[in-house]
């Protein structure tokens, strides 16, 4: 058991007055992942963003790498922020910036980041080329399709090596090869810098991807966990959300023997 | 039964959170020079052509209008003094303002409520980006710099426009009509003309940034965002000028 990355104590934040997550309460570890499911608008992507201190909560707690963020000014948060890395639902690409520029934002702008400034282009290059799109650094996000721009999403994400890395709905709105692409970007990301990793998806497949499967380093492929001596994945959770509230939270096996007709509806929808 | 009252309560509430929040951070680090510079440029170089335009007319129009007046007591050489000290006191900073609103306050809402709504805001703030340092101190002093630059622009080209008319049309020489104006300008018509640019230049640059930033939904928030930013800016400028020329009638 790691020290606890993320805490969630009894967490409510509404909007004008109307609860977008209600009493959520949840916590991972180091190293961990996490598998937040649930139907649109059901308070996913409220949690990631409570999670950074995006959002304040109405009540309760929210434990970031220890420390309690709900209390700290927004001028304190960025610290912590410097530490965590996010992948927005539309990618959310500075579209007046190149995507080497986009890349590189983290790495000239968080305080904590310490980089010298001959080192930025060749870490941006070296995450664009994580994501396969090292050909792109000139480029403009409007000149890249929707799969592109969240692969890049992804490269910001994580060109700070962050301790913790949230995507938001990553395969959202792409098609069935780019949606696998993607997931197994973030498989390969999580298991090759052992990052403790939530993922807010609408999709089953997601889950299972992340579930069922491991990067391996040697072959460069994504290969069945438990196969070729690679071991299954520990830690990870699903946690699946209804209505702002969280219903559920277990293993994969315990997800798909759930009898709750929620649940094992959206299960077995996907 | 005030309950109508809370929303437009709000809102100013909010309005001064975010000046409160943008004077706390003019002096801290960082200060993002290249953004000033850019913004700038966008504001002050990008507003010129309609800025010359407008004070250029100013100056015709008024110098027509006054010579009409002039005439019937038989003092048209008192253009040159009439159309200074109307420029430089409402005219070039209320006009130079307005066309600033329309084209800047506009611009600032749509940029940032463009960026708000495909949460390139939010993941400023996560990326390590404090967006009042980022995106409304640099707008906050580009249009405080440039907009009292601009307006002395509009002013002088006004005085041209009133030169033209003058020496054309109402045949006065160039030293009747030069000599009236410097002479008719006293200290305190300069300092109110650049003053009141000033703190047009803070009306703005913050009302454009605050409703970029509260925008909500999508491109009709945007647009909403866009349109309440002129409105908005528009009415205070002509609300503070008219408090600001008080205190200087009554000076």
């Amino acid at each position: 058991m790691g020290e606890s990355v993320l805490r969630f104590e009894h967490v409510t934040v509404a909007f004008d007055g109307d609860p977008a997550i209600e009493d959520v309460s949840f916590s991972i570890d180091a190293g961990e992942s996490r598998v937040i499911l649930g139907a649109a608008a059901s308070g996913k992507t409220v949690i990631l963003k409570t999670a950074l201190g995006l959002l304040r909560p109405d009540e309760g707690r929210v434990l970031l790498f220890g420390k309690d963020i709900t209390v700290l000014a927004e001028q304190d948060l960025y610290d912590l922020r410097a530490r965590a890395g996010m992948l927005f639902q539309e990618s959310a690409l500075f579209d007046s910036l190149t995507i080497e520029e986009n890349v590189a934002y983290p790495l000239e702008n968080q305080k904590l980041v310490d980089v010298p400034n001959e080192q930025v282009r060749p870490r941006v290059a070296e995450a664009l080329r994580f994501v396969e799109l090292e050909h792109t650094l000139d480029k403009l996000p409007s000149e890249l399709s929707g799969g592109m721009r969240r692969r890049v999403g992804i490269a910001r994400a994580n060109v700070t090596a962050p301790q913790l890395v949230l995507y938001d709905s990553p395969t959202a709105g792409l098609d069935p090869i780019t949606a696998n692409n993607i997931m197994a970007l973030i498989v390969k990301e999580r298991d090759l810098r052992h990052a403790t990793t939530i993922i807010v998806t609408q999709r089953f497949q997601d889950g299972q991807i992340m579930a069922k499967y491991r990067y391996n380093a040697s072959g460069k492929t994504l290969e069945r966990a438990g196969s070729n001596g690679s071991g299954a994945v520990q830690g990870l959770k699903f946690l699946v959300m209804k209505e702002g509230r969280l219903v559920f939270e277990g293993s994969e096996e315990e997800l798909q023997q759930s009898r709750d007709a929620y649940i094992s509806k959206f299960v077995l929808r996907h | 039964m005030l309950d109508f009252l809370k929303p437009p309560v709000l809102t100013i509430q909010e309005f001064f959170q975010l000046t409160g929040r943008v004077i706390l951070n003019l002096p801290r680090r960082p200060h993002y020079f290249k953004d000033i510079v850019l913004q700038m440029d966008i504001i002050g170089v990008g507003s010129l052509p309609i800025v010359l335009l407008t004070g250029f007319f100013s100056g015709v129009v008024m110098a027509l209008q006054m010579s009409r007046a002039l005439q019937t007591y038989g003092a048209v050489s008192q253009t040159g003094p009439i159309v200074a000290i109307t420029l430089v006191r409402e005219m070039g900073p209320v006009l130079t303002a307005i066309a600033a609103a329309g084209r800047n306050a506009a611009g600032i809402a749509s940029e940032l409520g463009s960026m708000k709504v495909t949460e390139q805001i939010d993941a400023m703030r996560a990326l390590g980006t404090d967006p009042i340092q980022k995106l409304v101190k640099p707008r906050l002093i580009a249009t405080c710099v440039m907009l009292p630059c601009l307006t002395a622009i509009a002013d002088f080209v006004g005085m041209l426009g009133g030169f033209m008319i003058a020496t054309l049309l109402l045949h006065l020489t160039s030293a009747e009509y030069w000599n009236g104006a410097y002479r008719a300008l006293a200290y305190d018509d300069v300092v109110q003309g650049l003053l009141k640019p000033f703190v047009y230049a803070i009306v703005i640059s913050l009302v454009g940034c605050f409703y970029g930033l509260r925008t909500r939904g999508g491109t009709q928030g945007v647009g909403l965002a866009t349109t309440q930013a002129v409105v908005v800016s528009i009415v205070w400028i002509f609300v503070l000028n008219a408090f600001i020329t008080k205190i200087f009638v009554s000076i």
